[in-house]
C-alpha cells in the first residue's frame, strides 16, 4: 500500500446516472418509527447504547440443528410424517396387551428407519456447519482505537465497527461505505453472489466521509446511523447519517452488501450496519419453495387407500371376532369353547361384552395389518433418490470440459419428475445461446463487411436445401465447435472475417475515413476498463459481453484501447498514412450511459486535434430518430443491412457521431451540470432531457452485428425433445425478429409451420397510443388480442398442421391481466411451439404459472440469469445453466447443468429412468407388503379373527428391513429398461412418462391385485397342501410354528422372484441382492433358531429340525412360488406380444440388433429388423 | 453461498470432472432378460418337464400311503340331547369300542393320530397362555403371568404346567387290538426332539395340575418329569388351523390287508360343547408324509397348464408371427419423413 492515492480518478463525475447524490425522500421521514428503528453508533464501542446486546454479533449459523436440540428437533421433524406417527403409536401401544406381537419387534424396525433418516440429517447439517465455520473464521481488518486496524475474524464483528476491506475481498457484513482508495470515495463491487449479475456496480460514499483515506483519519471519527430494520429487499436501503451535528441521507448508493466483492478498488473503509441474520443476504436466504414430485403426492394417496383398506380389513375381522366371542357362552350359560375359559376372561375376549371386545380387537387388528403400510417406503425412496442423484452428478456425458461444470442436482426430491416433463419453458440468452457475444458483421457507410455465415443463416440455408457445399458447412461447423472457440488464433468475442478491413487493409477502402471513425466509436464509446494481465495482454472489464465484444474487435482491427483514466481514454491506433501505430489520447468529458430506457449510450470526448466529438451507439429505432435531417445517402442501405442482420439472428446497434462546436458544448454542459446538481424527484427527467438535447443531428456511421451463438447441439436437442412429446416455449426479452430467427435456428420453428403472431404493434394501435387516451388504448388492445387469439384458434383448427405461436410482451401483459388466459392457453397448448418475446422476468414467472396451473402438467423452466429465477422457482422443476451470467439461476434451481444440450440426457435418460425406477419401486413396495399383509388376514380367518399373527414376531419385523429391502433399492437405483443410447435414439419412450402410464391408477391397482392374488395363493396352497396329514416321513404333522415358516418362506421367495421377473437389468448386484435376500432369510432362520427357546420361542430349531429335512417343505415352496408368478409371467408375455409398450419394443429391438454388445448399431441389423 | 466461493478459489482448483468407471456411468455388464417368444416357450416347457414328473412322483407316493380314518365322536356317545352333560359327568362310563378294517397292507411304522375339528388352538388367548420359562426350569415355577386363569390355584400356588393349553390337554385314549391280541402303541419319541431336550425340563414335575374347580382335559402323572410327558409336548405344539391331527403313538408291526382292528376308546374329551368332531387316524407315511394328493395334483396341473400354453404360444409363433421389436411399430416411426 505504498501510495493509497495512486489512482486519482474522479469517476463519479463521469457517471451521470448511477452516481446521484442521495436526497431525502419520503422514506426518510419514517426514520425512528416502526420498521426504521435501527441505530448504529459508528466507531463507538464504549457507548453504553452500543454495548447493550441489541444486535447480534457477526457469528453466522445456517445449521438447522445445534448439538443440544439435535435429538429432539430431528425426532420432531421425523414424526411430522403421518406414516411415522402411525408406527410410533403402534410401538407405544404394543406395550399394552392389545398388541398382537412384542413391542421390541415393532420398535426395532422403526428405530432403524428413523435412525437412518436422522443420520442423513446429521450429515447434511454437519456439512452446513463446516461451511459456517469457514465463513466465520475469515479474516478482516477492524479498527481498534488504540491499535489502528487489526486483523479479526468475521464472527467477532459487531454493529458499528469500522472495517477496512481490500481489493477482491468479500464484505463480511452489510456495511455503509465511508471512503475508498479513490479520491471521491467511489468503489466497484461485484454482486455475482447475490443477483448473478457479472457487471460491476459503482458505489459512492457520502462526500462528508469520502476524504478519509488514511488509517489514522478515523481516530476522532464518530457518527450515528439511523436506518431501516433488517429486511430482504436487496435494492433499497434507507437511512440517515448523523455527523458533526449534520444529517445526511444515505441510500443503496452507500450500502455494501455482505458476500459481494470489492473490485477494481484498492480498499474501502466502511461501518458495519447489519450483521449475521440481519444482513440482506441472510434475509434472502429463505428456503427455496420446497417442491414435491407428483409421484410422491400420488403415493400419499395410495397410502391413504391402503389405510382405508387396513381399516376395512380390521373392521371385517372385528365384526366376526365379536360374533364368535359372543357365541363362546351360549344362552344357557354353557361354555362353548371351554378351552378358552370364556367364563373367566379379560375384556379382550369377554363374551358378555362382545362389543367392547370387538372394539379392542379392532385396535389390535390395526396393528397387526399394519404391514399393509410399508414402513420403510419413505426412507427407501429417500435413499434411492440420493443414490440416483449421485449417478446424475457423476454422469460424464453431462460434464462440460470448458467450464469444468458437471451436472448437479440440488435436490433429490424431483428426480422422477424429470421423466414427466410436458412443457419446457426456456430462456434464450445464455440458455439456448452461449451469451458470449461475438462481433461478426458490420455495415459501414452502406457497405456490409463480414463474410462469415452465422449459425442461423447456416441452419436456415440447410433447411431450405440451398446448394451449400456440404463439406463447407460441416467443416465450418467443426471449426466453430464448442462455443465458437475456434482453434488457433481465435479471440473470444471476435469472429469477424473480411480481408477488406482486416490487417489494416481498410485504409484502401473508398470510405476509409468513415471506417476509422466507426472503429473509434467502438473503442471509445463504452465503460469498459482495461486490465493488463501477467502476460502483458490487455483484458477488458466490461459491463456486458456485448460491450466487451466491441472493445475487443476495435482492438483486433487496430484501435486498441490500452488505458483509461478519470479524464482520458488512450488508444493505440494504426495511422493510415504512416502505417504505424501511434498513441492517441482522448479527453473524456462526459459519459451518458446506456439504460434500458434510453437504449443508447454516448460519450463526449476531445481529441488531439481539439475537436469535440459526441460518439453514440444505440438501437436502430432510437438512433434513426436522432440522425440529422440532411443525412447521408446510405441510411436506407444501412437500415436494410440492420434488418438483414436481425433476420440472421444477430444483435444490432447503430453507430453515429457528431462534431460539437465549443459554444454549443459549453452551453449544453452548463445545463447538464445544472441538471445533475438538482436534488429531487425530477432530477432523472432533467438529466435525460439534457442528454436528449445533445444526442441529435447525428451523422450515421454504420451498424454492428453481434452474434450470440447458439450453444452446441441446441437444435438437435430441441428436435429430440419435441419428438419426445415435450412442448417447448421460449420466453425471451429479445425482439420479435431475433426471437423468430433463433426459433428457426434451433428448429423450434420450421418452414412448414403456420405462424400465429399476436402483437400490438399495428399502425392503428400506434395511432391510438399517440392520442394518449390510456383507457381507449387498453380497451382496443384487449379487443385486438382477443381477436387475434380467435383468429389463431380458427387458423389452427383449419390448418390441422403444426403451428407456432409468437406473442410479444405487451400483448402478454394484456393476456395475463385481462382474463384472456384461458383462450390463450387453449391456443398455445395446441401449438407445437410458443415464443414469447420482449417479456419481463415477472412475465416469465407468470407464464410459467399459467402453464402449470392451466394444464396441470409438469413444467420445467430452464434459464441462466437472475431474471430467470422467478420462472425457475415457479416451475415444477427448475433447471439452471451454470454459465456466464453468474450463479443465481443455478443456485435457485433444482438441477444445474452446464449446457442446454445436456437437458436431453437429463430428461430422456435420467428422467426416464428415474421415473421408471421410482414408479416401479413404489408399485412393487405396495405389492410386497400387500402380499405379506394379506396372508396374515387369511390366517386370521382361520384363527377366529383373534389377532394371532401367523408368524413369529421377528420374522414379521424383519420382513421390510432385511428380506425384501435391498432388491427394491437396487431396482430403484440401478434398473434400466433401455440403454442410454437407445433412450436418446428413441425419444418417444419418454411419452410413457408424459402420459404417466407407469404410475397410472390401473397399473397401481394391478399391482395391488397381484399382491392379493399372491397372498391367496400362498395361504391356500400352503394350508391345503399340508395341514392335516403328516408332512414328513416320520409321521410328524405341520403345526403352527412350521406353517409360519412354510408360508413365510413362500412369501419371501415369491416377492423376490417377482422382483427378478419385473426388472430389466441384471448385473451382479441384482443377483447378489435378490438371491442374497432369500439366503438371508434362511440364514436368519438358522441363527435365530439356534438361540435358546426362551428367546427364539416358536422359531427354536424349527428349520433345522422340522422344515429343512422335509422334501415336502421344499416341493411346496416351489409349487407356491411358481403358481404365484405364473399369472404375472403370462400377463407380461401377452402384453409384450400383442400390446407391447414402447419400452418393450425397444428392448426387443435392442436385443435383435445386439447393439449393446457391439457398442455401435450396424445398419444391416436395422434393415434385418424391419 | 460461501461454499461456492471457496470452491471457485483458484487455490482449490480441482477438476470437478466425474471419474469414469463402468459403475458410476451405469454401464456395468448386465444381462437383460426379455420375454421373447422363444424364452417364454422355453420357460413353459421347462416348467412342464420339471413339474409333471414331480407331480407323478408325489401322487404315487401319496398312493402308497394307507390311511384309515374313523370318526367316533357321534358314535361313542348316547344319542341323547345331553351330550355335553354326559361327557362332563365323571361318573359315566365312556368306554367305546370301534372296529376298523385295514384296506391295504400297512408297513411299520404305522402312525396313530387323533384329529380334532373346530378346535381353535391358534386362538390368540390360547396360544399365549403358556409359560416356556416354567416348563423348562423348576426355579421359574411361579412365572405364570401369561397363564391366567390357569396360572395359580385358588390359594395362590403355581400350577405346573400352567396355562390354557396344558389345562385343556387331550385325554381320549385308544387301545388297539388285532384278533384279540393287543397291538402295542409306542408313545415314545412322538414329540419333537427339541421339545424333549430344550423346552420341557427334566427336573420339572407337574404340580397342582387340574386341581381347580373346573377340570379341563387330561391329568398328568406328578412323578414323571415334563421332559418325558410326550403327550403333553405334542399337545402343546399348537396346531395351525382349527382342524388338526396330532400324533398319538406308533404301531411297530405291519398290518395286513383286510385285517380287522378293534379300538377301545376312552371317550373323555369334550368336543361336544363346540361341535367339534373327533377322528382316529391310522396311517403310514412315505417321503412326502401322509396321504396327500393335493400337492401331486397341483404339480400336474401347473405342469399341464404350462405344456398347453407352450403349445398355444408355439402355434401362434409359427402360424401368426408378429414382428416383435420392430421400431416401426412405434407410432413416431409410422410416418417416416
Amino acid at each position: 500500500m505504498a501510495s493509497p492515492r495512486k489512482k486519482v480518478i474522479r469517476f463519479s463525475r463521469l457517471y451521470s446516472f448511477s452516481c446521484f447524490r442521495s436526497s431525502f425522500g419520503d422514506e426518510h421521514s419514517q426514520i425512528g418509527l416502526k420498521g426504521y428503528s435501527r441505530v448504529v453508533y459508528c466507531n463507538d464501542p464504549d457507548n453504553p447504547e452500543q454495548i447493550l446486546p441489541r444486535y447480534p454479533s457477526n457469528y453466522v449459523s445456517t445449521t438447522k440443528y445445534t448439538a443440544i436440540n439435535f435429538i429432539p428437533k430431528s425426532l420432531f421433524e421425523q414424526f411430522r410424517r403421518v406414516a411415522n406417527i402411525y408406527f410410533l403409536v403402534v410401538a407405544c401401544v404394543s406395550y399394552s396387551p392389545l398388541a398382537p406381537y412384542s413391542a421390541y419387534s415393532v420398535l426395532l424396525p422403526l428405530m432403524l428407519v428413523i435412525g437412518a433418516t436422522i443420520v442423513k440429517e446429521a450429515i447434511e447439517d454437519w456439512r452446513r456447519r463446516k461451511q459456517d465455520i469457514e465463513a466465520n473464521n475469515r479474516k478482516v481488518e477492524v479498527y481498534d482505537r488504540n491499535h489502528g486496524f487489526q486483523i479479526a475474524r468475521w464472527k467477532k464483528l459487531r454493529v458499528g465497527d469500522l472495517v477496512k476491506v481490500h481489493k477482491d475481498e468479500h464484505f463480511p457484513a452489510d456495511m455503509l461505505l465511508l471512503s475508498s482508495s479513490y479520491e471521491d470515495g467511489i468503489c466497484y463491487v461485484e454482486t455475482t453472489n447475490l443477483d448473478g449479475e457479472t457487471n460491476l456496480k459503482v458505489k459512492h460514499a457520502l462526500d462528508v466521509t469520502s476524504n478519509m483515506h488514511e488509517d489514522d483519519s478515523f481516530k476522532h471519527f464518530k457518527a450515528v446511523i439511523k436506518c431501516e430494520d433488517p429486511n430482504e429487499d436487496l435494492y433499497s436501503f434507507v437511512g440517515t447519517f448523523y455527523h458533526d451535528g449534520q444529517q445526511y441521507p444515505v441510500s443503496l448508493q452507500q450500502f455494501l452488501l455482505r458476500d459481494s466483492k470489492l473490485r477494481n478498488t484498492e480498499y474501502v473503509y466502511g461501518v458495519v450496519v447489519f450483521t449475521d441474520h440481519d444482513t440482506k443476504v441472510m434475509q434472502n436466504a429463505i428456503e427455496p419453495p420446497s417442491k414435491r414430485s407428483k409421484i410422491e403426492r400420488k403415493m400419499d394417496k395410495i397410502v391413504y387407500v391402503l389405510f382405508s383398506l387396513l381399516v376395512l380389513v380390521s373392521l371385517i375381522g372385528s365384526f366376526f371376532f365379536g360374533i364368535m366371542t359372543e357365541n363362546d357362552i351360549d344362552d344357557d350359560g354353557e361354555l362353548r369353547r371351554w378351552y378358552l375359559r370364556p367364563d373367566q376372561t379379560t375384556a379382550f375376549y369377554d363374551p358378555n361384552r362382545s362389543a367392547l371386545a370387538a372394539f379392542l380387537h379392532f385396535l389390535t387388528a390395526l396393528m397387526l395389518y399394519g404391514y399393509l403400510i410399508p414402513i420403510s417406503l419413505y426412507v427407501s425412496i429417500e435413499l434411492v433418490k440420493v443414490l440416483q442423484v449421485i449417478f446424475i452428478n457423476q454422469d460424464i456425458d453431462m460434464y462440460h470440459e470448458e467450464t469444468d461444470g458437471p451436472a448437479t442436482a440440488k435436490t433429490s426430491n424431483l428426480n422422477e419428475e424429470l421423466g414427466l416433463v410436458d412443457t419446457i419453458l426456456s430462456d434464450k440468452t445464455g440458455t439456448l445461446t452461449c451469451n458470449s457475444m461475438e462481433f461478426v458483421k458490420c455495415s459501414i457507410a452502406g457497405v456490409a463487411y463480414g463474410s462469415g455465415l452465422t449459425e442461423v443463416e447456416r441452419v436456415l440455408a440447410k433447411r431450405r436445401g440451398d446448394a451449400l457445399d456440404d463439406s463447407e458447412v460441416t467443416s465450418s461447423t467443426s471449426i466453430q465447435s464448442d462455443d465458437g472457440m475456434a482453434p488457433g488464433k481465435s479471440v473470444k468475442g471476435f469472429n469477424f472475417h473480411d480481408d477488406r478491413i482486416m490487417n489494416g487493409q481498410w485504409v484502401n477502402e473508398p470510405r476509409a475515413d468513415m471506417i476509422q471513425k466507426f472503429f473509434r466509436v467502438l473503442a471509445l464509446c463504452h465503460t469498459a476498463i482495461p486490465e493488463v494481465n501477467e502476460e502483458k495482454e490487455i483484458l477488458y472489464e466490461a459491463e456486458s459481453p456485448d460491450e466487451a465484444a466491441f472493445v475487443i474487435s476495435a482492438r483486433e482491427l487496430g484501435f486498441e484501447m490500452y488505458e483509461r483514466t478519470q479524464s482520458h481514454i488512450s488508444l493505440r491506433e494504426l495511422d493510415h498514412e504512416s502505417n504505424q501505430k501511434i498513441d492517441r489520447p482522448y479527453e473524456l468529458l462526459h459519459v451518458l450511459e446506456f439504460s434500458s430506457n434510453r437504449r443508447r449510450m454516448s460519450v463526449i470526448v476531445r481529441n488531439v486535434e481539439n475537436q469535440l466529438l459526441l460518439l453514440s451507439k444505440g438501437s436502430d429505432g432510437v438512433m434513426l430518430e436522432r440522425l440529422s435531417e440532411n443525412s447521408q445517402d446510405f441510411v436506407a442501405v444501412t437500415m436494410d443491412h440492420v434488418k438483414r442482420y436481425a433476420e440472421a439472428g444477430l444483435r444490432t446497434l447503430v453507430l453515429a457521431y457528431r462534431e460539437l462546436s465549443k459554444e454549443e458544448f459549453s452551453l449544453w454542459e452548463k445545463e447538464f451540470l445544472n441538471a445533475k446538481a438538482t436534488i429531487g424527484i425530477d432530477r432523472d427527467a432533467l438529466i435525460e432531457a439534457a442528454a436528449d438535447k445533445i444526442e441529435r443531428d447525428l451523422i450515421l456511421l454504420g451498424a454492428t452485428a453481434v452474434e450470440d451463438k447458439l450453444q452446441k447441439g441446441v437444435p438437435e436437442c430441441i428436435e429430440k425433445l419435441e419428438k419426445a412429446g415435450i412442448k417447448i416455449w421460449v420466453i425471451t426479452g429479445d425482439k420479435m425478429e431475433t426471437a423468430i430467427n433463433i426459433g428457426y435456428a434451433c428448429s423450434l420453428l420450421r418452414e412448414d409451420m403456420e405462424q400465429i403472431v399476436i402483437t400490438l404493434e399495428s399502425p392503428e394501435m400506434t395511432e391510438l397510443e399517440k392520442k394518449g387516451d390510456k383507457e381507449a388504448v387498453a380497451k382496443a388492445s384487449r379487443e385486438s388480442i382477443a381477436n387475434q387469439i380467435r383468429r389463431g384458434t380458427r387458423l389452427l383448427s383449419s390448418s390441422g398442421g403444426r403451428s407456432a405461436l409468437i406473442i410479444d410482451g405487451k400483448s402478454l401483459t394484456f393476456v395475463l391481466s385481462q382474463n384472456l388466459e384461458d383462450p390463450f392457453l387453449h391456443l398455445a397448448i395446441n401449438c407445437a411451439s410458443v415464443i414469447c418475446c420482449r417479456s419481463t422476468p415477472k412475465q416469465k414467472a407468470l407464464v410459467t404459472r399459467l402453464v402449470k396451473k392451466g394444464t396441470g402438467r409438469t413444467t420445467l423452466a430452464i434459464g441462466d440469469g437472475a431474471n430467470d429465477v422467478g420462472m425457475i422457482q415457479e416451475a415444477d422443476i427448475g433447471v439452471g445453466i451454470s454459465g456466464v451470467e453468474g450463479m443465481q439461476a443455478a443456485m435457485s434451481s433444482d438441477f444445474a447443468i452446464a449446457q442446454f444440450r445436456y437437458l436431453e440426457r437429463l430428461l430422456l435418460v435420467h428422467g426416464h429412468w428415474c421415473y421408471r425406477r421410482i414408479s416401479m419401486m413404489v408399485c412393487y413396495f405396495f405389492y410386497k407388503n400387500i402380499a405379506f399383509g394379506f396372508t396374515l388376514f387369511w390366517f386370521e380367518a382361520y384363527a377366529s379373527f383373534s389377532g394371532q399373527p401367523a408368524y413369529n414376531d421377528w420374522y414379521m419385523s424383519c420382513y421390510n428391513v432385511f428380506f425384501t429391502s435391498l432388491p427394491v433399492i437396487a431396482l430403484g437405483v440401478f434398473d434400466q429398461d433401455v440403454s442410454p443410447r437407445l433412450c436418446l435414439k428413441n425419444p418417444e419412450l419418454y411419452k410413457e412418462g408424459i402420459q404417466d402410464i407407469l404410475f397410472s391408477w390401473p397399473r397401481i391397482l394391478g399391482w395391488i391385485l397381484n399382491g392379493i392374488i399372491c397372498s391367496v395363493v400362498v395361504f391356500f396352497f400352503t394350508t391345503s397342501s399340508a395341514v392335516h396329514q403328516a408332512f414328513r416321513g416320520d409321521g410328524q404333522v405341520l403345526d403352527f410354528e412350521m406353517l409360519g415358516v412354510y408360508m413365510y418362506s413362500c412369501v419371501v421367495w415369491t416377492v423376490n422372484c417377482q422382483m427378478a421377473l419385473s426388472i430389466n437389468y441384471f448385473t451382479w448386484m441384482q443377483h447378489l441382492v435378490i438371491w442374497g435376500s432369500i439366503a438371508v432369510w434362511y440364514a436368519f432362520l438358522l441363527i435365530y433358531g439356534a438361540f435358546p427357546p426362551l428367546f427364539s420361542t416358536t422359531a427354536y430349531q424349527v428349520f433345522i429340525e422340522a422344515c429343512g429335512p422335509s422334501p415336502f417343505f421344499w416341493l411346496g415352496t416351489l409349487l407356491v412360488v411358481v403358481s404365484c408368478l405364473l399369472p404375472y409371467l403370462l400377463y407380461r408375455t401377452v402384453q409384450t406380444w400383442f400390446f407391447p409398450m414402447p419400452h418393450d419394443i425397444i428392448q426387443l429391438w435392442q436385443r435383435g440388433t445386439s447393439d449393446d454388445r457391439n457398442g455401435k448399431l450396424r445398419e444391416k441389423d436395422t434393415l434385418l429388423c424391419k | 453461498m460461501s461454499s461456492d466461493d471457496v470452491s471457485s478459489l483458484p487455490s482449490k482448483k480441482v477438476s470437478r470432472k466425474p471419474i469414469y468407471s463402468r459403475f458410476t456411468q451405469q454401464e456395468l455388464p448386465a444381462c437383460k432378460p426379455i420375454l421373447t417368444p422363444a424364452l417364454v416357450i422355453g420357460i413353459l416347457i421347462c416348467l412342464a418337464i420339471i413339474f409333471i414328473p414331480i407331480g407323478l412322483l408325489a401322487l404315487s407316493a401319496s398312493e402308497n400311503v394307507v390311511e384309515v380314518v374313523d370318526r367316533y365322536d357321534d358314535a361313542c356317545i348316547p344319542s341323547t340331547n345331553q351330550k355335553v352333560g354326559f361327557i362332563k359327568d365323571p361318573a359315566t362310563n365312556k368306554t367305546c369300542i370301534r372296529s376298523l378294517t385295514v384296506p391295504k397292507k400297512m408297513r411299520k411304522p404305522i402312525y396313530v393320530y387323533y384329529q380334532l375339528d373346530n378346535f381353535y388352538q391358534n386362538h390368540r388367548r390360547y396360544v399365549k397362555s403358556r409359560s416356556d420359562r416354567q416348563l423348562w426350569s423348576p426355579k421359574s415355577e411361579s412365572s405364570t403371568n401369561l397363564c391366567d386363569p390357569e396360572g395359580q390355584t385358588g390359594d395362590g400356588k403355581p400350577i405346573v404346567p400352567c396355562g390354557l393349553i396344558a389345562w385343556s390337554l387331550f385325554n381320549d385314549t385308544y387301545a388297539l387290538s388285532k384278533n384279540d391280541a393287543a397291538l402295542q402303541i409306542n408313545k415314545k419319541d412322538i414329540a419333537w426332539r427339541s421339545d424333549r431336550t430344550h423346552k420341557f425340563g427334566p427336573n420339572v414335575y407337574p404340580k397342582n395340575f387340574q386341581n381347580g374347580p373346573l377340570i379341563g382335559g387330561g391329568k398328568l402323572d406328578e412323578n414323571i418329569p415334563l421332559s418325558q410327558q410326550e403327550d403333553l409336548m405334542v399337545w402343546m405344539r399348537t396346531a395351525a388351523l382349527p382342524t388338526f391331527r396330532k400324533l398319538y403313538g406308533k404301531i411297530e408291526t405291519d398290518l395286513e390287508a383286510n385285517e380287522r382292528i378293534t379300538v377301545t376308546i376312552q371317550n373323555n374329551y369334550n368336543t361336544y360343547s363346540f361341535n367339534g368332531k373327533k377322528k382316529l387316524v391310522i396311517s403310514t407315511a412315505t417321503w412326502i408324509g401322509g396321504k396327500n394328493d393335493f400337492i401331486g395334483r397341483m404339480y400336474m396341473a401347473i405342469g399341464g397348464t404350462s405344456l398347453v400354453l407352450a403349445v398355444i404360444f408355439s402355434l401362434l409363433y409359427v402360424f401368426k408371427p408378429r414382428p416383435l421389436g420392430d421400431p416401426s411399430y412405434l407410432s413416431w416411426n409410422k410416418n417416416p419423413q
